[in-house]
Protein backbone atom coordinates (compact mmCIF):
# COMPACT_ATOMS: atom_id res chain seq x y z
CA UNK A 1 0.00 0.00 0.00
CA UNK A 2 2.73 2.43 1.02
CA UNK A 3 4.72 1.49 -2.08
CA UNK A 4 1.69 2.17 -4.29
CA UNK A 5 1.14 5.58 -2.69
CA UNK A 6 4.81 6.44 -3.16
CA UNK A 7 4.69 5.22 -6.76
CA UNK A 8 1.64 7.30 -7.69
CA UNK A 9 2.99 10.38 -5.89
CA UNK A 10 6.35 10.30 -7.64
CA UNK A 11 4.85 9.28 -10.98
CA UNK A 12 2.60 12.35 -10.80
CA UNK A 13 5.58 14.58 -9.96
CA UNK A 14 7.50 13.01 -12.85
CA UNK A 15 4.75 13.64 -15.40
CA UNK A 16 4.17 17.21 -14.18
CA UNK A 17 7.90 17.92 -14.36
CA UNK A 18 7.99 16.40 -17.86
CA UNK A 19 5.19 18.74 -18.94
CA UNK A 20 7.19 21.55 -17.35
CA UNK A 21 10.23 20.66 -19.48
CA UNK A 22 8.32 20.82 -22.73
CA UNK A 23 6.12 23.87 -22.17
CA UNK A 24 8.34 26.25 -20.22
CA UNK A 25 9.52 29.17 -22.33
CA UNK A 26 12.59 29.90 -20.25
CA UNK A 27 15.42 27.36 -20.85
CA UNK A 28 16.56 27.65 -17.22
CA UNK A 29 13.12 26.58 -15.98
CA UNK A 30 13.12 23.72 -18.49
CA UNK A 31 16.54 22.55 -17.28
CA UNK A 32 15.44 22.69 -13.63
CA UNK A 33 12.27 20.72 -14.47
CA UNK A 34 14.46 18.15 -16.17
CA UNK A 35 16.53 17.88 -12.97
CA UNK A 36 13.30 17.20 -11.07
CA UNK A 37 12.42 14.54 -13.66
CA UNK A 38 15.72 12.76 -13.12
CA UNK A 39 15.42 12.92 -9.33
CA UNK A 40 11.90 11.46 -9.29
CA UNK A 41 12.98 8.79 -11.78
CA UNK A 42 15.78 7.86 -9.42
CA UNK A 43 13.23 7.51 -6.59
CA UNK A 44 11.03 5.30 -8.78
CA UNK A 45 14.00 3.11 -9.68
CA UNK A 46 14.76 2.81 -5.97
CA UNK A 47 11.16 1.67 -5.44
CA UNK A 48 11.58 -1.22 -7.89
CA UNK A 49 14.95 -2.05 -6.31
CA UNK A 50 17.38 -0.90 -8.98
CA UNK A 51 19.44 0.94 -6.39
CA UNK A 52 22.75 1.24 -8.18
CA UNK A 53 21.26 2.72 -11.34
CA UNK A 54 19.20 5.16 -9.29
CA UNK A 55 22.38 6.48 -7.67
CA UNK A 56 24.18 6.58 -11.02
CA UNK A 57 21.27 8.53 -12.48
CA UNK A 58 21.52 11.15 -9.74
CA UNK A 59 25.31 11.36 -9.93
CA UNK A 60 25.73 11.36 -13.71
CA UNK A 61 22.62 13.20 -14.85
CA UNK A 62 21.85 15.63 -12.08
CA UNK A 63 25.48 16.06 -11.11
CA UNK A 64 27.13 16.31 -14.51
CA UNK A 65 24.88 16.49 -17.56
CA UNK A 66 22.33 18.93 -16.20
CA UNK A 67 25.05 21.14 -14.74
CA UNK A 68 26.55 21.20 -18.23
CA UNK A 69 23.16 22.18 -19.66
CA UNK A 70 22.74 24.95 -17.10
CA UNK A 71 26.24 26.25 -17.82
CA UNK A 72 25.49 26.43 -21.53
CA UNK A 73 22.10 28.07 -20.94
CA UNK A 74 23.67 30.75 -18.81
CA UNK A 75 26.70 31.21 -21.07
CA UNK A 76 24.64 31.84 -24.18
CA UNK A 77 22.75 35.09 -24.45
CA UNK A 78 19.59 33.58 -25.92
CA UNK A 79 16.88 35.80 -27.27
CA UNK A 80 13.87 34.02 -25.75
CA UNK A 81 11.37 36.38 -27.38
CA UNK A 82 12.57 35.38 -30.83
CA UNK A 83 12.23 31.68 -30.05
CA UNK A 84 8.77 32.09 -28.57
CA UNK A 85 7.36 33.39 -31.84
CA UNK A 86 5.19 30.76 -33.52
CA UNK A 87 5.29 28.67 -30.35
CA UNK A 88 1.77 27.30 -30.64
CA UNK A 89 1.63 26.70 -34.36
CA UNK A 90 2.52 23.03 -34.10
CA UNK A 91 1.43 22.50 -30.50
CA UNK A 92 -1.85 20.83 -31.48
CA UNK A 93 0.06 18.35 -33.63
CA UNK A 94 2.35 17.60 -30.69
CA UNK A 95 -0.52 16.95 -28.30
CA UNK A 96 -2.29 14.83 -30.93
CA UNK A 97 0.80 12.67 -31.42
CA UNK A 98 1.15 12.39 -27.64
CA UNK A 99 -2.41 11.17 -27.22
CA UNK A 100 -2.06 8.65 -30.05
CA UNK A 101 1.27 7.29 -28.79
CA UNK A 102 0.00 6.89 -25.22
CA UNK A 103 -3.22 5.25 -26.38
CA UNK A 104 -1.37 2.82 -28.60
CA UNK A 105 1.25 1.79 -26.07
CA UNK A 106 -1.25 1.45 -23.21
CA UNK A 107 -3.53 -0.46 -25.56
CA UNK A 108 -0.74 -2.90 -26.35
CA UNK A 109 0.12 -3.31 -22.67
CA UNK A 110 -3.46 -3.79 -21.49
CA UNK A 111 -4.90 -5.72 -24.42
CA UNK A 112 -2.09 -7.93 -25.67
CA UNK A 113 -0.12 -8.11 -22.39
CA UNK A 114 3.15 -8.54 -24.30
CA UNK A 115 2.92 -12.31 -23.96
CA UNK A 116 3.65 -12.14 -20.24
CA UNK A 117 1.82 -11.33 -17.05
CA UNK A 118 2.02 -7.54 -16.69
CA UNK A 119 -0.24 -7.43 -13.64
CA UNK A 120 1.96 -9.27 -11.20
CA UNK A 121 4.51 -7.64 -8.96
CA UNK A 122 8.21 -8.40 -9.09
CA UNK A 123 9.52 -11.44 -7.27
CA UNK A 124 10.85 -10.19 -3.91
CA UNK A 125 14.62 -10.26 -3.72
CA UNK A 126 16.45 -12.05 -0.89
CA UNK A 127 17.72 -9.87 1.94
CA UNK A 128 21.39 -10.37 1.05
CA UNK A 129 20.89 -9.43 -2.61
CA UNK A 130 23.26 -6.73 -3.79
CA UNK A 131 22.26 -4.90 -6.95
CA UNK A 132 25.73 -3.36 -7.34
CA UNK A 133 27.42 -6.77 -7.07
CA UNK A 134 25.14 -8.32 -9.67
CA UNK A 135 25.56 -5.41 -12.05
CA UNK A 136 29.32 -5.31 -11.57
CA UNK A 137 29.64 -9.05 -12.15
CA UNK A 138 27.70 -8.79 -15.41
CA UNK A 139 29.58 -5.67 -16.53
CA UNK A 140 33.07 -7.03 -15.99
CA UNK A 141 32.52 -10.58 -17.22
CA UNK A 142 29.98 -10.89 -20.03
CA UNK A 143 30.05 -7.23 -21.04
CA UNK A 144 33.75 -6.47 -20.57
CA UNK A 145 34.34 -5.56 -24.23
CA UNK A 146 31.26 -3.35 -24.24
CA UNK A 147 32.58 -1.54 -21.17
CA UNK A 148 35.88 -0.89 -22.94
CA UNK A 149 34.01 0.38 -26.00
CA UNK A 150 32.00 2.70 -23.76
CA UNK A 151 35.25 4.03 -22.29
CA UNK A 152 36.60 4.72 -25.79
CA UNK A 153 33.32 6.39 -26.70
CA UNK A 154 33.61 8.73 -23.72
CA UNK A 155 37.20 9.55 -24.67
CA UNK A 156 36.11 10.37 -28.22
CA UNK A 157 33.32 12.54 -26.83
CA UNK A 158 35.76 14.45 -24.63
CA UNK A 159 38.15 15.06 -27.51
CA UNK A 160 35.33 16.05 -29.86
CA UNK A 161 33.78 18.47 -27.37
CA UNK A 162 37.10 20.12 -26.58
CA UNK A 163 38.23 20.38 -30.20
CA UNK A 164 34.85 21.79 -31.25
CA UNK A 165 34.83 24.57 -28.70
CA UNK A 166 38.55 25.37 -28.81
CA UNK A 167 39.19 28.57 -30.71
CA UNK A 168 42.07 30.90 -31.40
CA UNK A 169 41.22 34.54 -31.01
CA UNK A 170 42.86 37.06 -33.26
CA UNK A 171 45.36 39.34 -31.64
CA UNK A 172 45.79 37.10 -28.64
CA UNK A 173 49.29 37.33 -27.15
CA UNK A 174 50.62 33.85 -26.46
CA UNK A 175 53.90 32.42 -25.21
CA UNK A 176 55.85 30.31 -27.69
CA UNK A 177 57.72 28.22 -25.17
CA UNK A 178 59.95 26.29 -27.57
CA UNK A 179 61.13 29.54 -29.14
CA UNK A 180 61.79 30.95 -25.67
CA UNK A 181 63.84 27.93 -24.65
CA UNK A 182 65.77 27.77 -27.92
CA UNK A 183 66.81 31.40 -27.82
CA UNK A 184 70.55 32.20 -27.62
CA UNK A 185 72.32 35.16 -26.18
CA UNK A 186 73.43 36.23 -29.64
CA UNK A 187 69.76 36.67 -30.68
CA UNK A 188 69.11 39.15 -27.95
CA UNK A 189 72.25 41.18 -27.31
CA UNK A 190 74.56 42.52 -30.00
CA UNK A 191 77.93 43.80 -28.81
CA UNK A 192 79.27 46.55 -31.02
CA UNK A 193 82.86 47.68 -30.94
CA UNK A 194 83.28 51.37 -31.58
CA UNK A 195 85.77 54.03 -30.88
CA UNK A 196 85.25 56.33 -27.96
CA UNK A 197 83.82 59.61 -29.09
CA UNK A 198 86.04 62.62 -28.52
CA UNK A 199 85.16 64.83 -25.63
CA UNK A 200 83.65 68.00 -27.01
CA UNK B 1 2.27 -3.13 -5.45
CA UNK B 2 3.99 -1.80 -8.55
CA UNK B 3 3.39 -4.03 -11.55
CA UNK B 4 5.18 -4.15 -14.87
CA UNK B 5 2.15 -2.51 -16.46
CA UNK B 6 2.51 0.52 -14.18
CA UNK B 7 6.13 1.08 -15.14
CA UNK B 8 5.51 0.57 -18.85
CA UNK B 9 2.57 2.98 -18.83
CA UNK B 10 4.59 5.62 -17.02
CA UNK B 11 7.41 5.16 -19.51
CA UNK B 12 4.93 5.48 -22.41
CA UNK B 13 3.58 8.74 -21.00
CA UNK B 14 7.11 10.10 -20.59
CA UNK B 15 8.07 9.04 -24.12
CA UNK B 16 4.96 10.67 -25.61
CA UNK B 17 5.60 13.86 -23.65
CA UNK B 18 9.11 14.12 -25.00
CA UNK B 19 7.92 13.52 -28.57
CA UNK B 20 5.35 16.29 -28.06
CA UNK B 21 8.17 18.47 -26.75
CA UNK B 22 10.10 17.92 -29.95
CA UNK B 23 7.06 19.09 -31.93
CA UNK B 24 6.39 22.09 -29.70
CA UNK B 25 9.95 23.36 -29.23
CA UNK B 26 11.12 22.83 -32.76
CA UNK B 27 12.82 26.22 -32.92
CA UNK B 28 15.06 25.96 -29.89
CA UNK B 29 18.01 23.56 -30.23
CA UNK B 30 18.65 23.60 -26.49
CA UNK B 31 15.12 22.46 -25.64
CA UNK B 32 15.32 19.82 -28.37
CA UNK B 33 18.41 18.38 -26.66
CA UNK B 34 16.56 18.35 -23.34
CA UNK B 35 13.62 16.53 -24.95
CA UNK B 36 16.03 13.91 -26.31
CA UNK B 37 17.38 13.41 -22.78
CA UNK B 38 13.81 12.87 -21.56
CA UNK B 39 13.22 10.38 -24.38
CA UNK B 40 16.30 8.36 -23.43
CA UNK B 41 15.14 8.42 -19.80
CA UNK B 42 11.83 6.83 -20.79
CA UNK B 43 13.70 4.14 -22.75
CA UNK B 44 15.78 3.51 -19.62
CA UNK B 45 12.57 3.12 -17.63
CA UNK B 46 11.52 0.26 -19.89
CA UNK B 47 14.91 -1.42 -19.59
CA UNK B 48 14.94 -1.16 -15.79
CA UNK B 49 11.35 -2.39 -15.48
CA UNK B 50 11.83 -5.41 -17.74
CA UNK B 51 15.14 -6.27 -16.11
CA UNK B 52 13.54 -6.24 -12.66
CA UNK B 53 10.35 -8.09 -13.55
CA UNK B 54 12.01 -10.75 -15.69
CA UNK B 55 14.82 -11.18 -13.15
CA UNK B 56 17.62 -10.57 -15.66
CA UNK B 57 20.40 -8.14 -14.87
CA UNK B 58 21.28 -7.56 -18.54
CA UNK B 59 18.65 -4.84 -18.90
CA UNK B 60 20.35 -2.78 -16.23
CA UNK B 61 23.68 -3.21 -18.01
CA UNK B 62 22.06 -1.75 -21.11
CA UNK B 63 20.81 1.21 -19.08
CA UNK B 64 24.43 1.75 -18.12
CA UNK B 65 25.49 1.96 -21.75
CA UNK B 66 22.56 4.18 -22.67
CA UNK B 67 23.63 6.56 -19.90
CA UNK B 68 27.16 6.59 -21.37
CA UNK B 69 25.95 7.30 -24.88
CA UNK B 70 23.52 9.96 -23.66
CA UNK B 71 26.26 11.75 -21.72
CA UNK B 72 28.55 11.71 -24.78
CA UNK B 73 25.71 12.88 -27.01
CA UNK B 74 24.77 15.79 -24.79
CA UNK B 75 28.41 16.86 -24.39
CA UNK B 76 28.97 16.93 -28.16
CA UNK B 77 25.54 18.43 -28.80
CA UNK B 78 26.18 21.27 -26.39
CA UNK B 79 29.64 21.85 -27.88
CA UNK B 80 28.08 22.12 -31.34
CA UNK B 81 25.47 24.46 -29.87
CA UNK B 82 28.16 26.73 -28.42
CA UNK B 83 30.01 26.86 -31.76
CA UNK B 84 26.71 27.53 -33.56
CA UNK B 85 25.88 30.38 -31.21
CA UNK B 86 29.33 31.91 -31.74
CA UNK B 87 28.85 31.84 -35.50
CA UNK B 88 25.21 32.91 -35.77
CA UNK B 89 24.39 34.64 -32.45
CA UNK B 90 21.23 32.52 -32.41
CA UNK B 91 20.15 28.95 -31.63
CA UNK B 92 17.02 29.04 -33.74
CA UNK B 93 16.69 25.98 -35.96
CA UNK B 94 15.26 28.11 -38.76
CA UNK B 95 18.49 30.10 -38.97
CA UNK B 96 20.33 26.93 -39.97
CA UNK B 97 19.72 27.30 -43.69
CA UNK B 98 23.25 27.28 -45.09
CA UNK B 99 22.74 23.86 -46.67
CA UNK B 100 19.42 24.99 -48.18
CA UNK B 101 17.68 22.07 -46.54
Amino acid sequence: MLVAVLFYTFATILVVAGVGVIISRNPVHAALSLVLCFLTSAVLWLLIEAEFLALVLVLVYVGAVMVLFLFVVMMLDINVEELKRGFTRYAWLGWLVTAIVVAEIVGVIVQRRLGLDVTRGAVPLPADYSNATELGTALFTRYAYAVELAAVLLLVAIIAAISLTLRRRRGLKLQDISAQVAVRASDRVRLVKMKAEPRS
Amino acid sequence: MITLGHMLTLSAVLFALSVAGIFINRRNVLLLLMCIELLLLSANFNFVAFSRYLGLVDGEVFVFFILTVAAAESAIGLAILVVLFRERRSINVEDLNTLRG
